[in-house]
């Protein structure tokens, strides 16, 4: 009998849906403010797996119900599935009270209008936005509106290498990009399957982190003031080509890497020492390790920018927090959120997934290397630069991304690419942008 | 068709060529799942030096394999006995009565195998998500929103092979039974039914494969709570690693009761489609 | 003659007066064929029908990331998303093209080899022969897997430098390890992996087809003398005429919409020359967040596929008769 019922629930709603389908979604914010106190919260893939980040936010989410009475009900989500699953949500109203975003989303998700802002009120019952580290925040969202999302898990850029490697040779860590790549040239020996620097080539997302950093680094743009897409400026075609040249001109990297669709196989490479550099986030520790590398024998130096260029080394990246602005339950949500940033959950969480306190006075506790922290730290706080605050980032990462994988996977199967074709590469993307919003 | 030396030289060929073309993933897929980690990492080697079953174990912890099987076979079985049933009375009408819409039935239910999942699958979770609204019956995030989603997908080729089956049944026979007393439902019951036992069982099967592999709309349409197979066994490539030997050991893992069960039903599957494709 | 066929026609002219009491007979042959397709004319109006409308709908709504979470609020585009999808001079159109020449290629390649795979393997399996049905059985086996465990296998062995693909290359003696997953190869790497599913499903259908061939003509052919070729070509193909029309028709259908193979292949990362159009689809509206564009895109081709369709039926001469 479950079934008739069914089948006339779908009956009705489908005379009913035309023109519902088009209304509904954010009108049902009203009922459900009831004593039971549930919230819905979606993490994010932070540690070695889904489980992993179980094992490690129960307890913390455990201790919150139990210093409030707020239960969260809890889903860790891979990366592979995150972006679809929140657009999902956003557009259906169906959608969870709070949710780990990739901080380059922020402006982008912002747009949709889907989440709440920070307001004053908002802010203040989190703990204030003094508490976190400027730039940080500043990832939040647009600039000059409130932020929709706060931050959670500071992440940097930095460029890992293999002392062992480094003394052998008789060389010192690199300072600029040209003591980068003699140092990896030097450390590169294809005939033994040895290679200077692994570099995450196939994977779009980590693609265009680079082509952003090597184009700010020449002091360049990719959005002008605007929010229009600059994509073809010289600065950003020649910063491309710089990246791309580590394996196309400088030759230090494998071309097996323009099939690396995770910065998880770079990392692999580097942890099992087959390359003696490789540029990655913080949290790559953990794999680092466990894979076989000991703490002591990997070094950490800002990825370097060339002589003259600009000292970015690491765009602002990191995980934030994002409520949904039609959540039931909005003061316990803004409570929740303040636990998750408070100093206490940052040190416990900090840990397990090698990231960056994004609290002023925080210290990190990811590594037990004093100087590895202090270089990440100097990293995030003075050399990152948030990528593009504009609605169109989203279609930034995967336009110009996808076009340096393509450029990439010519490279590694023997073509050659010019700036002349980078640049009418960057000029397709930016098209599409273009036609796109 | 002669037995000559020329036929047996060509049928050598073939099955060597294609059983190698067939077999080598499958092997591939045995042996790397009783690799350990390192060695699916490195280079491929053609037999594991170091044999192990680990990955068999780990692999239902790095993901809860388990819980997605359940819900998997839930689904999946679910789905099918539905989409049978429906196709069995469709594939009956068509068969056996003449009615105004009988052409733009059926022209309409198999031009939906025409619809790129694509274009439907956005305006489907929206429709989820409405009926939830209206009628607060959960349809996305559960199963069985995947369940009622999954038996159309194999709907429409059912109905068709099912009323190609039907067709090959001697009208003769469900005269008899009508004659005996029986309606309709009954000479369908009693009758056609068995009579076409191995074209119902091929659109079983067929429908269960249908709803176990499909990826898209699950990709979409699950949470947590209700993640299929389809979905689940990419999880196993994390953010720190990627587990190519539990992945394949998983992957062999939810082949086998599919493999098993269509390979058991085989002869029917075939002679299903026969009824259905030949006519 | 049975009972539907002798009440057949009076249908003609009324859709089914529900309050008629079900007097067994008479009656029930006007209500009971309606009755018996309604749940399943229900689920496909509910999971097929209205959602494709709704698409449709879409097409014509600029409905981008400002406005998925408020649909109401989405300006309509008029053609524009049209437009933008068929100007060929722009980045957008112009990707939509590509995508469409890849697809095609994929499509007519993957549909003939596997065509031509499927009737070798039914033609060699056509006489008994010790072992036949253990060969027959392990042919089935890539039909029966589930498609992502045979694809995700694929591409572990397609990977550059862990693969047994390359590996066996090297062991040939190539100097050179190519790329299967990225650059021009990619298109071939797809190809093979949806051959290699689908060729299984041309070998059931085509020896499902060769079973119902009466052996006396082959007979009565060889005694005129007819070798295994003209009997092949002069009993085999035209008796199969029937099933090979619909099934080169189902192939073509399947893999121009092929979404599993390079999304489960390729994952996030897929390679220009591999890009489907499905899954370039999916991108368009999942990566952009361009869902009024997207949903354009779907409807030129479902139009496209069923002009191929339609244009196929008629010049094939089959009488819809059924389908």
């Amino acid at each position: 009998m479950r079934l008739r019922s069914l089948v006339a629930a779908v009956a009705a709603t489908a005379l009913g849906v035309g023109l519902a389908a088009c209304g509904g979604g954010d009108s049902g914010s009203d009922g459900g403010s009831g004593g039971d106190q549930t919230l819905t919260y979606w993490a994010s893939n932070q540690g070695t797996s889904l489980d992993n980040d179980k094992q490690v936010l129960i307890p913390v989410l455990e201790q919150f119900t139990k210093d409030t009475g707020i239960k969260v009900n809890l889903e860790v989500i891979g990366w592979n599935d995150l972006q679809t699953r929140i657009q999902t949500a956003i557009t259906s109203g169906q959608a969870p009270d709070v949710v780990n975003i990739g901080n380059t989303w922020a402006a982008s998700l912002q747009a949709t209008g889907a989440f709440l802002p920070f307001d004053n009120d908002a802010m203040t019952a989190i703990g204030g936005k003094d508490k976190f580290v400027p730039t940080a925040l500043a990832t939040g969202g647009k600039a000059g509106e409130d932020v929709t999302s706060v931050p959670l898990y500071g992440l940097a850029y930095g460029l890992y290498y293999n002392k062992a490697m480094f003394a052998a040779a008789g060389l010192q860590p690199p300072k600029t990009w040209e003591e980068m790549v003699t140092a990896a040239q030097k450390l590169t020996n294809p005939a033994k399957n040895q290679w200077g620097m692994a570099l995450a080539a196939g994977s779009y997302t980590e693609n265009v982190h680079f082509a952003f950093i090597n184009g700010a680094q020449n002091k360049s743009e990719w959005f002008d003031a605007e929010g229009k897409p600059t994509f073809t400026s010289d600065g950003n075609v020649q910063g491309v080509l710089r990246y791309l040249d580590l394996m196309q001109k400088d030759k230090v990297a494998n071309p097996s890497n323009a099939q690396y669709d995770n910065g998880t196989k770079s990392v692999n490479d580097f942890a099992t020492k087959k390359v003696a550099m490789v540029i990655n986030q913080n949290n790559a520790d953990s794999s680092i390790v466990a894979n076989g590398m000991k703490a002591g024998e990997y070094g950490v130096v800002p990825f370097p920018s060339p002589a003259g260029g600009e000292p970015v080394a690491s765009h602002v990246a990191g995980i934030n927090l994002s409520v949904f602005k039609n959540t039931k339950h909005k003061d316990s949500t803004l409570k929740f959120v303040k636990y998750m940033t408070d100093a206490q959950t940052q040190t416990t969480l900090g840990k397990p997934f090698a990231s960056l306190p994004v609290l002023k006075d925080a210290k990190p506790v990811f590594t037990t290397d004093a100087a590895e922290a202090a270089i990440f730290q100097d990293i995030y706080n003075t050399k990152s630069k948030p990528l593009p605050l504009v609605p169109a980032e989203d279609q930034f990462e995967s336009t110009v991304g996808k076009a340096m994988n393509s450029m990439f996977a010519k490279i590694a199967t023997g073509g050659t690419v010019s700036a002349d074709e980078v640049k009418a590469a960057l000029k397709t993307a930016e098209d599409q942008v273009a036609a796109g919003s | 068709m002669l037995e000559t030396k020329g036929f047996k030289a060509y049928r050598a060929v073939v099955l060597v060529v294609l059983g190698l073309f067939v077999t080598i993933p499958l092997y591939v897929m045995v042996t790397s799942s009783l690799k350990p980690l390192k060695d699916v990492q490195g280079a491929f080697t053609w037999w594991p030096s170091n044999l192990t079953i680990a990955p068999f174990i780990d692999m239902w912890k790095t993901v809860p394999l388990a819980r997605y099987f359940v819900n998997s076979t839930i689904v999946s079985v679910v789905a099918t006995l539905l989409s049978v049933a429906l196709a069995i009375l469709a594939a009956f009408a068509v068969s056996r009565f003449k009615f105004r819409g009988r052409t733009v039935f059926t022209t309409t239910v198999l031009s939906t195998q025409m619809f790129p999942g694509v274009l439907f699958l956005l305006p489907l979770f929206l429709i989820f998500v409405n009926i939830n609204n209206q009628f607060g019956l959960q349809l996305v995030g559960t199963r069985l929103g995947l369940i009622i989603t999954y038996l159309t997908f194999s709907l429409p080729f059912s109905i068709w092979m099912l009323a190609g089956y039907f067709d090959s049944i001697p009208r003769e026979l469900d005269e008899a039974a009508l004659v005996d007393g029986c309606g309709p439902m009954g000479a369908l019951w009693r009758v056609v039914l068995p009579a076409a036992r191995p074209g119902v069982i091929a659109v079983a099967i067929y429908s269960f494969m249908t709803a176990w592999g499909e990826v898209l709309f699950a990709s979409v349409m699950t949470t947590e709570a209700n993640r299929t197979l389809s979905v689940g066994l990419r999880q196993y490539s994390t953010q720190t690693n990627i587990y190519w030997n539990q992945i394949m050991a998983a992957a062999l893992v939810v082949s086998i009761p599919v493999v098993i069960g269509f390979l058991l039903a085989q002869r029917h599957f075939v002679a299903g489609v026969t009824a259905g494709a030949v006519k | 003659m049975s009972v539907a066929t002798h009440e057949a026609t009076p249908a003609a002219t009324k859709p089914p007066a529900r309050k008629s009491k079900p007097e067994i007979r008479p009656g029930l042959s006007r209500w009971l064929p309606y009755a018996l397709v309604a749940p399943a004319v229900l689920m496909e109006l509910v999971i097929h029908i209205i959602p494709m409308l709704v698409g449709i709908w879409m097409s014509f709504v600029k409905l981008t990331k400002f406005f998925i979470a408020n649909w109401s609020a989405a300006p309509s585009a008029g053609i524009n998303n049209y437009k933008v999808a068929l100007d060929f001079d722009n980045a957008v159109g112009e990707g939509l093209l590509k995508s469409f020449g890849v697809t095609l290629i994929f499509s007519l390649v993957t549909v003939a080899l596997s065509w031509v795979l499927g009737m070798a393997a039914a033609v060699a399996l056509q006489p008994t022969f010790r072992g036949r049905s253990l060969v027959r059985t392990l042919f089935l086996v890539p039909y029966a897997l589930p498609a992502y465990a045979g694809i995700l296998t694929w591409n572990f062995m397609l990977q550059r430098d862990t693969g047994a693909v390359n590996h066996v290359l090297t062991q040939l003696g190539a100097d050179d390890k190519p790329f299967w997953l990225i650059g021009s190869n990619a298109l071939f790497s797809l190809i093979t992996v949806a051959t290699w599913k689908l060729w299984t499903f041309a070998f059931l259908t085509l020896m499902a087809g060769l079973q119902s061939i009466p052996r006396d003509q082959y007979e009565a052919a060889a005694v005129d003398g007819a070798g295994n070729l003209r009997q092949w070509r002069n009993i085999t193909l035209p008796a199969l005429r029937p099933v090979n029309l619909v099934l080169v028709l189902v192939l073509f259908l399947w893999t121009f919409s092929d979404f599993n193979t390079p999304y489960v292949l390729f994952g996030t990362a897929q390679p220009p020359a591999g890009d489907l159009i499905t899954f370039h689809i999916y991108n368009a509206s999942f990566l952009t967040w361009n869902f009024g564009s997207g949903a354009a895109m779907s409807v030129l081709l479902l139009i496209f596929l069923m002009i191929v369709t339609g244009i196929y039926l008629f010049v094939t001469g089959r009488k819809t008769r059924r389908a």
